[in-house]
């Protein structure tokens, strides 16, 4: 590693403007990561604040939870619209879902990390081990969300009620039988674009499993392309933590 | 080839279990804070002081995703505050917001 550095400064010593230092002490690759990664963070924020702000623009839900139903008159309790778990119709679970689908985030964060760790070691077959099992805890979550999407867009038994008297099952962009509408539109674009970075971040999990098996980084002398797309997978479960509380729990 | 072969052997380091360990104690610690989220949802009334919990609880679960899984403890001082000092902007834009949303809702009811 020492050998590595002094090269690096040799040959860049008074052509600062060429390329080839590390500013900050992370690579190039590295340190874009990081900054995209703060971009990505703006977007969320500004996605989870409209949430905020057209939910106290709302009326609240008053009385007692157990009372709640859903109406077009106001905001509706997220833990009543998110209660239902796959197999058990018709009992009402709320979060319990969400629950799981929480952990399988924060496990596959784990196995990530774990990869990255490995892969400072140069221990290829620790880096495929974690990265596949990083997969396989992405791919289950995009599952749940795909369920938690069928069973949100086709509703209840009981549907609700619409402003004009009809009964709605379910939900889309223009009638929600949960609530306001716009409950609904967040709902599909808070979720919808952390489900489409979960699925990105499957796809550059996929690439950077498949070119530690066929040993391209091995070639390369390092792992670095792992820290990278770490970096990403690791944010993913950092915006679906802010997600699980705002969205849901609260 | 074969040559090229011989020269890129690499050496696998042993793994350092003590490394190991910490960061499955850290996925523990999220998965345990994510349970008290869950149960407090349950227990504690909807209110003011269920919010505040909710919020310092996914900060404290944010913290350990960004400066232990993410690494950025081991970064320099100067990376750090770059990516920190920026989210200030989202402070304001949930003072700017929720204002004007409870403004809105003044005007609509």
């Amino acid at each position: 590693m020492s050998t590595t550095t002094t090269s690096v400064e040799e040959t860049t010593t008074g052509s600062v403007w060429n390329g080839g230092m590390a500013p900050l002490k992370a690579s190039y690759g590295k340190l874009m990561m990081w900054f995209f990664l703060l971009s990505d963070a703006f977007t969320f924020s500004s996605l989870l604040i409209s949430y905020g702000m057209i939910r106290y623009a709302w009326p609240a839900y008053q009385g007692e939870v157990e009372d709640f139903v859903f109406s077009q008159e106001y905001w509706p309790i997220p833990e009543k619209v998110f209660d239902a778990v796959p197999l058990l119709h018709g009992v009402s679970l709320p979060l319990v879902f969400v629950g799981i689908m929480t952990f399988i985030l924060i496990l596959s964060s784990v196995t990530m990390v774990l990869a990255v760790e490995a892969g400072h070691r140069m221990d290829k077959k620790d880096v495929t081990k974690w990265m596949l099992w990083t997969l396989v805890g992405g791919v289950a979550f995009l599952g749940c969300q795909a369920w938690e999407w069928s069973h949100f867009i086709h509703g209840t038994d009981e549907g609700g009620m619409m402003p004009d008297g009809s009964i709605f099952y379910g939900a889309n962009l223009t009638q929600n039988q949960y609530g306001p509408p716009l409950f609904a539109d967040l709902f599909f674009f808070i979720t919808g674009f952390h489900g489409f970075h979960v699925f990105s971040g499957v796809m550059l999990n996929f690439l950077i499993f498949y070119q530690a098996t066929v040993g391209v980084f091995e070639r390369r002398g390092h792992y670095e392309m792992v820290e990278k797309v770490g970096l990403y997978w690791h944010f993913v479960d950092l915006v679906w933590v802010f997600v699980f509380t705002f969205f849901y729990l609260i | 080839m074969a040559q090229l072969d011989e020269a890129t052997t690499v050496n696998v380091q042993p793994k350092d279990q003590k490394k190991i360990n910490q960061l499955w104690r850290i996925a523990g610690i999220l998965a345990i804070v994510t349970a008290i989220e869950f149960a407090l949802a349950y227990i504690l009334p909807r209110g003011p002081l269920l919010y505040f919990t909710f919020v310092a609880l996914t900060l404290v679960k944010a913290f350990y995703i960004v400066a232990e899984f993410m690494h950025l403890k081991g970064e320099v001082k100067t990376l750090i505050w770059s990516i920190a000092i920026p989210t200030i902007f989202v402070i304001w834009l949930v003072i700017a917001l929720l204002a004007e949303g409870s403004s809105v809702f003044e005007l609509k009811f």
